[in-house]
């Protein structure tokens, strides 16, 4: 039997490796086990070159191996360096697939072998495992699951195998060089983002790429694959095999080990919802999971970013050391704390547990976390907080002091005092919508403002905070759009039976002829309503948030006179038929409002369908995602005159590279999309940014900030492929010089100037930034595209104003 | 949502306008100079001061259009505003002038301003004609779509010509490889290339008799139309596009011109004086 080591360390990233060093430089008995021949492959997968930054720069790092920003290649070196001085105990080429808890840990690899620990630290990252070709031959030498650089490959017979982005983006890349044979699984790429879409259809028709439709591989050999296909089976030559088939997220494994993830209870009353990737596993202040013994740090805890992976590895070993060091952010909470009155940290964080509810159940990990990422302001009596239509979406908790919410924009008098506990923000934060009050301070208060990045976080991983949300921003948002003036008593009923219903794009809410019910009150998203003409979907309109829908069937006790889809993600609160009647028979005000709202509905639905082609453009657009923008750039095909000035104008402004490409696009009944952002009310490309670099200003920009490290998230999960990664612009120099002495790049767009084309090539090693539509908010005057038209055929508008009938069907 | 040049702002350059025009024509009419009217008066002053303030603003456009960073305004505003002003030009510098006109470098500079000022009428008119006719014609389908189906088609054709005869080989790889979309200046504008290597190998092969491959020959023959068809389609594009751009070839040169005519004719008749 082998030695029992004191703590083994699966996964050698920043987190596994600064753990291990830490372990030998306490001389604890340990192993670094990696998968792997080297250590960190997420890093060591990086594009060549690749500049690594150390964000966030406030944090002090705490590791025994050093890390700063520079080179992926540097990088590396100093940790494998550092390793080696320290006498590191690694395992290479170790696959963990089991652990099993009994008095100590049994870690089993994939060959079979095993070895025990009383401690394991679980950083194994959030990469996954690369799903396998699932058939014979997956391990043979001509089958390949990742693709570096396709320019290594000439002349050769390729397969790829998947129909996802990462597929179509390799198929395509390797045809300019190579026989490239893509393999579908189904009838059509329907995974793929619309920009990939078009590049693989394209290079399919015009034969640059075969493709396999409906097939799938059962056997590969020396110099071939077999495929499954249609028309029976197909033995295909090759001289290469690329696996492009996604990866299975760890939690399974994760699992596997015993550990609970927050919303296991709710996935197995619903056994059809997926489990949401953002879901972390819950651990305590000392990273230690509901398997004591077994902790979990990095990317794979939720924090995505080196230096804090380094820094949990670190005080991970000490915690299992037995050393309860303060956490590398202490002094950053000291400094938070200052406006305290220089308490202390423990002491104001127990008060936070004790009097906001909302955080009550938050572990010390979380809650530091949290606090650490809020602002903690000092509002003087009578300071705005916010005001009612800024664009603002984060949340704030009042610590101490009270607040006023001037629900009424007409009548200043209308107050609604939140004291100590109580937060407020929410509706921003829900909908993505501008604020719907203005809020200020009633007494000297201590509000925390936490970022919308954090809260989502929360609310994913703690069902407290999910919930504790969910019932007041119910009656709050009952009351601001549907039942102004009503108490909260008199709605109790309604609240109770109502629920959150979650819808994707495209489904449906409920359709003509329906029983009615029920109705719902939008809360995120939008829908569109439709009827059905001769055998035809003709859209009526488009609703978004805040606004009720289904009330029609509901007054007039008849079926469902419309077909509601939603228009993307949407989010609703379902209200019941009967409660809301009660409400109604009660309140008169809100009667009269409700049926006025329902007869002026009745009338544009007869108008619009005299207009069948005013639904036909709403229907476009929503298929372009404008219906989810907020500011969406549109062009007028009867007055534009292909000038370009737009693009010229914004490469002009924004360091020589143009945000947005005009010609690009569709159109419709002479309305052109042109690439360019559409500033979502929930924007996909915050999703999942490790430095939390996307923002949204105060008039609704999303924009990037500089803290972005290039990791390309962003660009991947913006369905509109408006984001580019860029290396920073070459200087310039005033047209003059340029004319006169040939001093820096042409006017205009760079990446038209060969001079760039160049440089581009050279310097591939460059900080690589991504860039996207700003709307021009540090612009003076607003969207530069947009006033550089000179014949008035660029405008950017809200869905909200375009989608409306006045303008569709004048 | 969307408004033209001409209606910007509720047609406000063009009330702007035809104000300052009345007032000219008025004053014209009520000012009785001792002998005939003409530039030397107070109002012939006024009014070709006025003039020239205008053509030097007109100008001015040129940079404006291209000071992306420094300007706050809409572009669309100048637009609207450069036409109708620009048109004013017309009534007010005919009065300055007094209908005095001669061989002189006075009217040299009032026929180069009328050629600045119809190339921009033209322009205008183009502008508000071809963006329609761009669209319809693309017919939902970008310039680059019709590049690719073309090389497309090119593949097709290289293929099926293979069977053929020399000759007939000899013309089809001429289509495939000698034909330009706009090959000169002329034929850019003309929007069609009497000479296309793809039309001529289309005659050949509807006037040549196929005794063997004859069915090849009638593929071929569809595709060639097919790829005339687009080619069609391109050059008009094209032809549309550069008359777009065209017209600012004589105005712009020519507002240089008439700007330093206008130099010389302020400065004669000072000298002159
Ligand atoms: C393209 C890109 C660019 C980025 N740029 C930056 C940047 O500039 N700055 C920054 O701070 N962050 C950046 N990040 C984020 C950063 O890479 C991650 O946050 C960090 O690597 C997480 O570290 P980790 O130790 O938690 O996990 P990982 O680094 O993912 O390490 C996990 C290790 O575990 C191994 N492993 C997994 N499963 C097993 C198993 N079953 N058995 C054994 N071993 C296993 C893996 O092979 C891997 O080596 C970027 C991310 C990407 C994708
Ligand atoms: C766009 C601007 C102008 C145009 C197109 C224009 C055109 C003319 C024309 C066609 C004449 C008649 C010439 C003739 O009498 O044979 C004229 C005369 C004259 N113009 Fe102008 N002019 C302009 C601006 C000005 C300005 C700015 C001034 C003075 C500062 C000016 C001063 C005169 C004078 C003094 C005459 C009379 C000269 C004479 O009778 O010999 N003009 N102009
Ligand atoms: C003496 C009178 C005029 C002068 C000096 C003048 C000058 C100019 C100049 C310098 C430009 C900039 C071109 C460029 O750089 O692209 C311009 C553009 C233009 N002008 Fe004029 N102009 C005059 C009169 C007119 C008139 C009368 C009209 C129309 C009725 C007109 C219509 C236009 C238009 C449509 C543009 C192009 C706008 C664009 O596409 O950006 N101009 N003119
Ligand atoms: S970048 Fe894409 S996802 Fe982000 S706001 Fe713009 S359009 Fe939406
Ligand atoms: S590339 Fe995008 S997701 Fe990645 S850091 Fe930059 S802004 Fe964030
Ligand atoms: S709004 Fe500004 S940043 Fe956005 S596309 Fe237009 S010019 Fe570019």
């Amino acid at each position: 039997m082998a030695e029992t080591y004191k703590v083994a360390i699966i996964g050698s990233g920043p987190a596994g490796s600064s753990a291990a060093a830490r372990a030998a430089k306490l001389g604890m008995s340990h192993i670094l086990i990696e998968r792997q021949d080297h250590i960190s492959d997420t890093i060591f997968k990086y594009q060549k070159g690749k500049f690594v930054m150390s964000t966030p720069d406030f944090l002090p790092l705490r590791s025994d191996l050093n890390f700063q920003a520079g080179k992926r290649e540097e990088i590396l070196d100093v940790w494998n360096n550092g390793l080696e001085n320290c006498e590191v105990n690694v395992k290479f080429n170790a696959e963990v697939t089991n652990i099993k808890k009994e008095k100590n840990f049994t870690i089993t690899y994939a060959d079979g072998e095993t070895c025990e620990a009383e401690n394991v630290i679980l950083s194994i990252g959030l990469q996954g495992n690369i799903n396998k070709l699932p058939c014979e031959g997956a391990e043979l030498p001509l089958v390949q699951y990742q693709l570096d650089d396709p320019e290594e490959y000439e002349a050769e017979t390729i397969i790829i195998i998947g129909a996802g982005d990462a597929a179509i983006e390799n198929a395509v890349a390797l045809s300019k060089q190579n026989t490239v044979i893509i393999v579908n699984r189904r009838a059509e790429f329907a995974r793929a983002k619309q920009g990939n879409l078009s590049l693989i259809t394209e290079a399919i028709e015009k034969g640059n790429v075969e493709a396999y439709y409906e097939s799938s591989p059962i056997k590969v050999e020396k110099d071939s694959i077999t495929l499954k296909t249609a028309d029976g089976e197909a033995k295909v030559p090759c001289d290469r095999i690329i696996a492009r088939l996604g990866a299975s997220a760890p939690r399974r494994f994760v699992e596997s080990c015993g550990v609970d993830f927050p919303d296991k209870e709710e996935l197995k009353k619903d056994p059809k919802k997926r489990p949401d990737p953002r879901v972390l596993p819950e651990v305590s202040a000392q990273y230690e999971s509901n398997v004591p013994g077994l902790f979990i740090i990095g990317a794979l805890g939720g924090y995505p970013l080196i230096k804090q992976a380094m820094n949990q590895g670190y005080e991970v070993v000490e915690y299992i050391g037995g050393n309860k060091i303060p956490p590398a952010d202490e002094p950053l909470l000291v400094e938070k704390f200052s406006a305290l009155n220089n308490q202390n940290v423990d002491d104001v964080l127990e008060t936070i547990r004790k009097n906001l509810p909302i955080f009550a159940k938050l572990n010390t990990l979380l809650l530091r976390e949290a606090i650490l990422e809020s602002n903690v302001h000092a509002f003087k009596k009578g300071d705005t907080i916010f005001k009612r239509n800024d664009y603002s979406n984060t949340f704030y908790t009042i610590y101490d002091g009270e607040v006023g919410i001037l629900v009424d924009p007409n009548d200043p008098s209308q107050v609604v005092i939140l004291d100590q506990g109580n937060f407020f923000g929410e509706m921003g934060l829900i909908s993505g919508r501008r604020r719907a009050a203005t809020v200020k301070a009633i007494t000297n208060c201590i509000v925390f403002e936490t970022p919308r990045r954090t809260m989502l976080k929360l609310i994913q991983s703690v069902e407290s905070v999910k919930d504790n949300l969910d019932k007041v921003s119910m009656l709050r948002q009952i009351q601001t759009h549907l039942a102004p003036g009503v108490d909260a008593s008199d709605l109790q009923e309604l609240i109770e039976t109502a629920e959150i219903e979650n819808f994707s794009a495209g489904d449906v809410i409920f359709n003509q002829g329906d029983e009615g019910d029920h109705m719902h009150l939008i809360r995120s998203g939008s829908c569109t309503v439709s009827v059905k003409v001769g055998g035809k979907d003709v859209v009526l309109s488009y609703v978004p948030s805040g606004n009720y829908i289904g009330e029609m069937a509901l007054l007039s006790d008849q079926p469902r006179s419309a077909t509601v889809k939603a228009a993307h993600n949407t989010q609703t609160i379902r209200l019941t038929g009967k409660a809301f009647k009660d409400v109604l028979k009660k309140n008169s005000g809100i009667k009269n409002s409700v049926e006025k709202k329902f007869k002026e509905r009745i009338s544009q639905n007869e108008k619009m369908e005299g207009q069948p082609e005013a639904g036909n453009i709403i229907q476009f657009l929503i298929e372009q995602g404008v219906g989810e923008g907020t500011d969406v750039l549109l062009i007028d095909e009867t007055l534009c005159i292909h000038c370009d000035n737009c693009e010229k104008a914004c490469a002009e402004t924004h360091g020589g590279l143009s945000r947005l490409n005009r010609e690009a696009g569709p159109s419709y009944a002479s309305i052109h999309v042109p690439t360019s952002c559409r500033h979502c009310e929930h924007p996909h490309c915050m999703a999942d940014c490790p430095p939390d670099a996307i923002h949204r200003a105060p008039d609704g920009e999303v924009f990037i900030d500089d803290s972005c490290i290039g990791c390309g998230n962003c660009e991947r999960n913006c369905p509109y492929g408006v984001i580019q990664l860029a290396a920073p612009p070459p200087e310039r120099f005033n047209l003059f010089s340029w004319l006169l002495f040939n001093k820096g790049p042409p006017p205009g767009d760079l990446r038209k100037s060969a001079d760039y084309k160049n440089k581009k090539k050279k310097d591939e090693n460059q900080i690589k930034q991504a860039v996207k539509c700003d709307m021009c908010k540090d612009i003076e005057g607003g969207a530069s595209c947009v006033r550089a038209c000179p014949t008035g055929a660029a405008a950017r508008v809200s869905p909200e104003e375009f989608m409306s009938m006045t303008s569709l069907t004048s | 949502m969307h408004e033209s040049l001409l209606i910007y702002k509720k047609f406000k350059y063009l009330k702007l306008t035809l104000t300052t025009v009345i007032l000219s024509v008025v004053l014209y009419l009520y000012h009785s100079p001792i002998g005939s009217p003409n530039g030397g008066t107070w109002l012939g002053y006024t009014l070709g001061t006025t003039a020239a303030l205008i053509m030097f603003w007109l100008a001015w456009f040129g940079a404006r259009k291209r000071s992306y960073k420094k300007s706050k305004g809409n572009l669309e505003e100048w637009a609207s505003a450069h036409v109708y002003l620009g048109l004013a030009l017309v009534v007010i510098s005919t009065l300055h002038s007094g209908f005095q006109f001669g061989l002189n470098i006075h009217t040299i500079l009032y026929f180069l301003m009328m050629i600045v000022i119809i190339s921009g009428i033209i322009g205008v008119y183009f502008y508000l004609k071809f963006p329609r006719l761009i669209t319809k014609n693309r017919n939902g389908l970008t310039t680059e779509m019709m590049l690719n189906q073309i090389t497309e088609i090119d593949e097709d054709i290289r293929e099926l010509s293979m069977s053929l005869d020399d000759f007939t080989v000899d013309l089809m790889t001429k289509a495939i490889e000698e034909t330009v979309i706009g090959k000169s200046f002329i034929i850019k504008l003309r929007g069609v290339d009497p000479d296309c290597p793809t039309t001529l190998a289309r005659k050949h092969l509807r006037e040549t008799f196929f005794s063997e491959n004859k069915k090849t020959a009638e593929q071929l023959l569809s595709k060639l139309t097919r790829k005339e068809k687009i080619l069609h389609q391109l050059r008009k594009d094209l032809k549309m596009r550069s008359l777009l751009q065209i017209w600012l070839y004589i105005h712009v040169p020519f507002t240089f011109a008439a700007l330093a005519a206008l130099v010389i004719h302020i400065f004669s008749v000072f000298y002159y004086w």
